[in-house]
């Protein structure tokens, strides 16, 4: 019932300010992009594994969402999104089932590897992905109407956040689910898991799969957003920040990653005003000492009292 | 391909392997004691640079003699190292108990704040001092001319790192010690060796490696912000490539990383940056626990 009226707070207040000061619309979709990114990793963190390689689903089907547009102008941007998030799932059902073998430090670094051959294959091969210049993406219709940059961003802003709400909410239940009880069991104690005659690579994949294709979603509203894609993207520094911003929400609760990921978009965009050139610093030096005051994130701040999510990090 | 171009190859292998085995043992060593993969390693190795490069310009300027640059190299490196690796010990000290994700987070944090520090301290222009390159002259080996400072100061720095660390790791009682903390401090305490003090010894001594290794690619490099980032990357390549904790297997892997990168170089340079990542993914789905990894039994 509360999460029902945090979700409906949520649902009026972003808009209302996105209406009230209309320059803030792009930073509202950015976050709420890096929100959904930050819940897929949420969704790992679960499972105790770490990714320092999951901007390249963001990448994957933002260059999805650009080689879609490029050959089918005429296509609605609905079904671009649709088009690039499947092609992150494809992409993570196959690496997955590579990936989920290992665990903690070589988890995380076969990922980063694997992100890594993308993100420089990307830059290098000029004729096809536009080298580090990126591809552009031209502003495709939305469910049928033809908007001019205004309305394009206010239905935009409209469409993040609905596919936000229904992440979290799914997600959510996808935790209370036993699928989700196993992954959290992956960090607990895999061994007494496959005692128990579960299959602890098939939890793993399925909650690798789900975490790919929220990033990927995440990739793709955000080559809409931004009307370019570059490799940069699915660069290793670009998947910290989204660790970075799970942890800074926190992974007790979906939710978290959508507060820390609105925390994290005006911080840098302050720390970016106050101190220009230095906002790493702050940023980094905030994060430490979230660390340090908040091991759960933000969320932990006002999650319930009684320790029984289990798994939260 | 002509017998020019695979020599340049093999010795600009040879030389950048030097570089990548020195850092890669820095966070072996740093692993060895915080169980975590130092994400701020970069910055130990961009610190280590820029400090050499700063010294360097500062009193080496209008000197010539070689000996003097080299000190100074080492000097900066070493004195960045023990900075730094001080720093940052003091901060996981903080974090010691809490989630091994938690910690890595905290290097993440420390990186993005030693970025901006050194984009603070040292501008964004590049830096480059290359006087000991010139001042070490340049030698020809079967009609290549090539720099001795590459010929053979950095591959012989690394080796000597190499062989130094493996006597003080098998015959010292330091050296005894740090393997033995390494292994299980607990056990490494009950047996009255003083698990802090060794802890901190290793910390630094991997410190000052990275920084080392940004040290010695000073002279041939740019210095501009952003070296450290990649360099993390290719250093965790070559430690998760060789396994964890391996020393031999570190300096056989950088080779075949340095190697193939810089046959790469002048073959087929697309592949350049891929090569350390493609091995690094095939190594590992072959053999996930490192090439050079004994396979342990699972504790339950």
């Amino acid at each position: 019932m509360r999460s029902v009226l945090f979700g409906a707070a949520a649902a009026v207040a972003i808009p209302g300010i996105a209406l009230a000061f209309p320059w803030l619309k792009i930073p509202l979709i950015l976050s709420l992009c890096y929100g959904l990114a930050a819940l897929g990793i949420v969704v790992l963190l679960k499972a105790g594994q770490i990714s320092f390689g999951h901007g390249m689903y963001a990448c994957i089907s933002g260059y999805a969402v650009a080689f879609v547009s490029k050959r089918f102008p005429e296509m609605d941007g609905v079904f671009q999104i649709a088009l690039g998030t499947l092609a992150s799932v494809f992409a993570g059902m196959l690496i997955g089932a590579f990936v989920v073998r290992y665990r903690d430090i070589f988890f995380g670094m076969l990922n980063l590897a694997i992100s890594m051959v993308l993100f420089t294959v990307l830059g290098k091969f000029y004729e096809y992905t536009g080298g580090t210049d990126g591809v552009r993406i031209n502003r495709p219709a939305l469910l049928g109407f033809d908007l001019s940059r205004d309305p394009y961003e206010i239905a935009l802003l409209a469409l993040v956040l609905a596919l936000s709400l229904i992440a979290t909410f799914g997600v959510q239940r996808y935790f209370r689910s036993s699928a989700g009880q196993a992954l959290a069991a992956i960090k607990t104690n895999e061994t007494r898991l496959e005692y128990l005659g579960v299959n602890a690579k098939k939890v793993l994949w399925k909650g690798y799969v789900l975490s790919a294709s929220l990033c990927g979603l995440s990739g793709a509203l955000f080559g809409l957003s931004q009307g370019l894609v570059t490799p940069e993207l699915g660069y290793w520094l670009r998947s910290g920040e989204f660790v970075f911003i799970a942890i800074l929400g926190g992974a007790g609760h979906a939710a978290g990653a959508f507060v820390g990921a609105l925390l994290y978009e005006f911080l840098k965009m302050y720390a970016a005003a106050l101190v220009s050139g230095s906002w790493q610093l702050i940023l980094g030096a905030i994060l430490i000492v979230i660390i340090y005051f908040l091991p759960k994130g933000l969320s932990g701040l006002f999650g319930k009292r009684k320790d029984d999510e289990g798994g939260a990090v | 391909m002509s017998s020019d171009i695979l020599i340049l190859a093999l010795l600009d292998g040879v030389s950048y392997a030097g570089l990548l085995f020195l850092v890669a043992l820095g966070l072996t060593f740093i692993f060895g004691v915080v169980r975590i993969l130092n994400v701020a390693h970069g910055s130990l190795y961009a610190f280590g640079g820029y400090g050499a490069a700063s010294l360097g310009l500062w009193l080496g300027q209008d000197s010539d003699s070689a000996m003097e640059s080299v000190a100074l190299l080492l000097g900066g490196a070493i004195a960045m190292g023990i900075v730094l690796g001080t720093v940052l010990m003091l901060l996981l000290k903080k974090f010691q108990d809490r989630d091994p994700i938690l910690q890595l987070l905290v290097t993440f944090g420390a990186f993005m704040i030693f970025e901006d520090l050194q984009r603070m301290i040292f501008g964004t222009q590049p830096y480059f001092v290359a006087d000991i390159v010139n001042q070490m002259g340049t030698s020809e080996l079967i009609g290549v001319v090539y720099m001795n400072y590459q010929l053979l100061f950095v591959p012989s720095a690394a080796l000597a790192v190499y062989f130094l660390l493996r006597w003080f790791l098998n015959s010292t009682l330091a050296g005894r010690q740090i393997v033995a903390v390494t292994h299980d401090r607990e056990v490494a305490t009950a047996l009255g060796i003083n698990a802090k003090r060794i802890a901190y010894l290793t910390f630094v001594v991997g410190a000052v490696l990275g920084s080392l290794g940004g040290a010695l690619a000073s002279p041939t490099t740019a210095l501009v912000p952003g070296i450290g980032a990649d360099m993390i990357v290719l250093s965790f390549a070559v430690v998760a490539s060789a396994g964890l904790g391996q020393i031999t297997g570190a300096l056989i892997t950088a080779l075949l990383i340095g190697l193939s990168r810089s046959f790469c170089v002048y073959l087929a340079p697309e592949f350049e940056v891929v090569m350390p990542y493609l091995i690094m993914v095939l190594v590992l789905l072959v053999r996930p626990q490192g090439l050079f990894t004994v396979v342990q039994a699972r504790k339950i």
